[in-house]
């Protein structure tokens, strides 16, 4: 299955990355399932998505938590908890 | 109901003149937030933000008696002193429009896809989010 996958702000600074598609594999299907694959990359990625408490995270551009299931063709993005206003 | 995100710097007067057209307003509550101290740049996620704010919006309607409701948000480069976003709510009467506009900020300050990146004599650095504006959003469960 197949998502796009995007990162915002300093995650995207960390691992220097905006947006990807990504062929997940077997077994992945939430939100915390891809965020271990990832960090599975090693450096930046492991270190990026590491803390969950500074990780905000969106399914199809809704916010969502870690447990969030995910289907082919979403749209993910993983970000640090927002500043505007 | 107005909803923009936008790097352009828009005219306060304006928006509170387009907004209150309607006879049956008898008040507009107006917030108005500015660039403290150190210029930044303001990033956010495009779709994701139009439709948080959306959907901050409708729920202030659920809660109060919102007759209209204009809120801007700008991003890109600014600078110290900037209007960064506005949020302005007609109603029949005060008590509504200030509770849904302050109600609207608090919300916008968790939910909204923004962040700011200052830029401190000592290089660029992300803003941290602050516990107090959950505190604030929470509030009003």
């Amino acid at each position: 299955m197949k998502v796009r996958v995007l990162y915002f702000a300093s995650v995207r600074e960390k691992v220097g990355r905006q947006a990807e598609e990504l062929e997940l594999p077997a077994g992945v299907a939430t939100i915390a399932g891809l965020r271990s694959h990832l960090r599975s990359r090693g450096g930046a990625w492991a270190e990026a998505l590491a803390d969950t408490k500074l990780l905000r995270t969106a399914v199809n551009q809704d916010m969502v938590s870690p447990a969030a299931a995910i289907g082919a063709g979403d749209e993910v993005a993983f970000f640090p908890p927002v500043t505007g206003g | 109901m107005k909803i923009a995100v936008q790097a352009d710097d828009f005219d306060v007067g304006v928006e509170i003149k387009n907004i209150s057209k309607n006879s049956k307003i008898g008040a507009v509550a107006v917030f108005v937030g500015l660039v403290r101290d150190v210029a930044m740049t303001l990033e956010h996620y495009p779709g994701m933000t139009e439709r948080a704010i959306g959907r901050i919006v409708d729920e202030a309607g659920t809660r109060w008696q919102v007759m209209d409701c204009t809120v801007i948000h700008r991003y890109g480069a600014l600078r110290p002193n900037d209007q960064i976003v506005l949020v302005a709510v007609a109603g029949a009467h005060r008590g509504d429009a200030f509770a849904a506009c302050e109600f609207i900020m608090d919300y916008l300050k968790t939910q909204a896809p923004f962040w700011k990146k200052e830029q401190t004599p000592g290089g660029a650095r992300w803003v941290e989010a602050k516990a107090e504006d959950d505190k604030a959003a929470e509030s009003w469960r």
